[in-house]
């Protein structure tokens, strides 16, 4: 594979920005005796949405948890290598990662909103941060998020209600509306909308495409057609290596390895 | 070839038979369970009712000079060995206590001795025929009947059997109870959170684990063997009291409550955890804000029916001295005390027969508290419920 230099993508997208937010250089993982991320080099800029696409067990879920150190909670994780954001290494012994989570937010597979009102699952963290504690401005607080997340109209009659009332896919963006609460720089999605009908698909990428306007966007999708839609740059992981990193139209169009064009072909994954 | 549903249906007799036969035995088995369950609650309740309730008898009681001086003289000669004892005894410290009682002669209801108690009971006694004749006469002139016995309700232990009361092992189950939660909750929830939540998974954490189940399963009169050589003899804490007692069943509670509480733990999903995590929570922002109340019913039933257990338990505190006699209502944790089931078991080994509806009037007592304490587990555990 003949890049310009490790961990930019091959093709340049002329409509997306190129604000570096987090560099990857030679990450490896362990999982105890095996090794699950093997030299990754990839470069994520701001305000776009990037996916990572592979298919399963290439680790890019993973990877993406290596953004904001939630693999710290699995006790056997052993990694190597640098992930940068604003000039530090996160994985860094001076790195709080509970400061990290604060500035990488993140969506799960399955909608998980806490077992609490609506507005409460939105309020916890802000609160929580002390960003906002007098009422006034936390009912604000809450419904920017929710507009933002594109719930507002649809919970604003019912807020104190449990969130784990609202349908699979509002549960999804409540979750999203949680995670944005906090004013976050990245929000990682792990396969977002793989637990959701059609329909809640089509709204969370469109929310996506709003999103980044305000937040960089990293997102694990095995659809292939939604990192299509959504995203301007796509990483095609396999067997935990990046095996392309490219501008979306191209990787799909014109995939520059045989890899990644055999997968995205269907031709496995 | 395939078969035709005639023939298939023929193979599936045998089976069917089987699943009837699997489900009238289950049903037996639970028929059975419930028939032991009605008839010991009605053999209690039969034997343990009459204790409710104690003869009383109408006489004149004399609070003259010399009955301050000789009981016996407060009441006529021909109905004295009808009296309690135990009543004429507390003659002389009433007259101290209202003097303006001196001097004067009034009829009142007063308890009767244990024997005619048991006679009027219908039960085997030891009263002569010449004062079963005399009692049978009062009862024919309304002046001896079965009152409500409040006293059971309100003294403590006494020798006499129409004395006797349940007040002070009540209450000494009270004090014990809350020194065993005092000292075993927060113990027991904090062990659990850090074996749970925070500590790594390692050879260290896995000892500790086989170790604390280990001891859930211990002859309870080993953890009072433990409380005797520890707290008494080496802390010198005071024996028979309800400090000791609690204590004692603490060590006993502990392991129940950790394992109660680690289950709820785990049974909190990670999907929580992590969008606690993911949203930037510490270690116990995570377990105060998020898993904690999800576990708290399943913590609360378990430490509720971990302290139903420890309030059951005689023979731990046999060795810390609490399976004594205890006349006096009343008194601190550093007092000496015995438990309901301590009291129960003093009473059975009593000799006299009057002793028996007692010792079942206990047993009732005690599961009416063990009932009770059983169904606050379960309101509890409706109320704080939720769904995720």
């Amino acid at each position: 594979m003949n890049r310009s230099s490790p961990g930019e993508p091959l093709t340049h997208n002329d409509n997306a920005h190129h604000e570096l937010i987090i560099r990857v250089r030679d990450l490896d993982l362990w999982y105890g005796e095996s090794q699950a991320l093997h030299g990754i080099d990839l470069d994520l800029y701001r305000n776009n949405v990037t996916a990572l696409i592979g298919p399963s067990g290439c680790g890019k879920s993973t990877f993406l948890r290596c953004l904001n150190r939630m693999n710290d909670l699995i006790p056997s994780v052993r990694v190597k290598g640098s992930v940068e954001m604003e000039g530090r290494d996160v994985n860094d012994a001076r790195t709080d990662e509970v400061a990290l989570r604060r500035l990488v937010g993140m969506v799960f597979q399955k909608p998980n909103p806490f077992p609490k009102s609506i507005y409460d699952n939105v309020a916890y963290a802000p609160r929580m941060h002390d960003l906002v504690s007098r009422k006034p401005d936390v009912d604000d607080l809450v419904e920017q998020a929710l507009r933002d997340a594109g719930l507002w109209d649809e919970v604003k009659d019912k807020l104190k209600q449990p969130g784990t009332s609202l349908s699979g896919g509002q549960q999804q963006r409540l979750c999203i509306a949680r995670a944005i609460a906090v004013r976050p720089e990245v929000i990682l999605m792990d396969e977002p909308t793989s637990a959701l009908d059609p329909i809640s698909t089509a709204t969370i990428e469109d929310l996506m495409d709003r999103l980044k306007l305000q937040f960089t966007i990293v997102t694990v999708t095995h659809n292939m057609q939604q990192a299509a839609r959504v995203a301007d740059y796509t990483a095609f992981f396999h067997l935990g290596e990046v095996v392309e990193y490219n501008d979306t139209k191209t990787m799909f169009s014109n995939p520059a390895t045989k890899r990644a064009e055999d997968y995205i072909t269907g031709r496995y994954g | 070839m395939s078969q035709s549903l005639d023939e298939i249906t023929l193979q599936l007799k045998r089976r069917h038979r089987q699943s009837r036969l699997m489900k009238w035995l289950s049903m037996g088995a639970l028929g059975l369970a419930g028939l032991f369950l009605v008839f010991f609650f009605t053999d209690m309740l039969m034997k343990g009712l009459p204790a409710f309730q104690q003869a009383q008898i109408q006489v004149k009681a004399h609070y003259s000079e010399q009955a301050s001086k000789m009981p016996p003289a407060a009441v006529d000669e021909d109905i004295r060995d009808l009296v309690s004892r135990g009543w004429l005894r507390l003659i002389p410290r009433q007259i101290q206590d209202q003097p303006k009682l001196l001097g004067t002669t009034r009829t009142e209801w007063v308890l009767a001795d244990g024997q005619v108690d048991q006679y009027l009971k219908d039960h085997p006694n030891r009263l002569s025929e010449d004062a079963r004749a005399r009692v049978d006469e009062m009862v024919a002139q309304g002046r001896a009947e079965l009152r409500f016995n409040l006293r059971f309700f309100t003294s403590g232990d006494s020798k006499m059997p129409e004395l006797a009361g349940i007040m002070a092992a009540a209450l000494g189950t009270v004090w014990t109870m809350l020194v065993t939660l005092v000292i075993a909750f927060p113990i027991g929830v904090m062990t659990a959170i850090y074996l749970e939540e925070f500590a790594p998974d390692n050879r260290l954490t896995q000892l500790i684990e086989i170790n604390i189940n280990n001891l859930a399963a211990i002859p309870s009169i080993l953890f009072g063997l433990l409380g005797l050589a520890i707290f008494i003899n080496f802390f010198g804490v005071p024996r028979s009291t309800p400090l000791v007692g609690g204590m004692t069943l603490a060590l006993m509670t502990l392991p129940v409550i950790i394992i109660a509480t680690r289950t709820a733990l785990r049974s909190v999903p990670d999907s929580i955890r992590h969008a606690a995590f993911g949203v930037g929570c510490s270690r116990w922002q995570v377990v105060r804000d998020h898993v904690l109340p999800l576990a708290m019913p399943g913590i609360m039933t378990g430490s509720i029916i971990g302290l139903a257990q420890a309030m059951g338990e005689t023979a731990p505190l046999i060795i810390v001295g609490m399976v004594a006699f205890i006349p006096d209502v009343g008194g601190t944790i550093t007092d000496a005390a015995t438990v309901l089931p301590a009291q129960v078991f003093t009473w059975s080994g009593e000799p006299d027969r009057a002793f028996v509806e007692k010792t079942a009037g206990g047993i009732v007592v005690l599961l009416a508290v063990l009932i009770a304490l059983n169904a606050t587990a379960v309101l509890l555990r409706r109320k704080f419920e939720r769904r995720w």
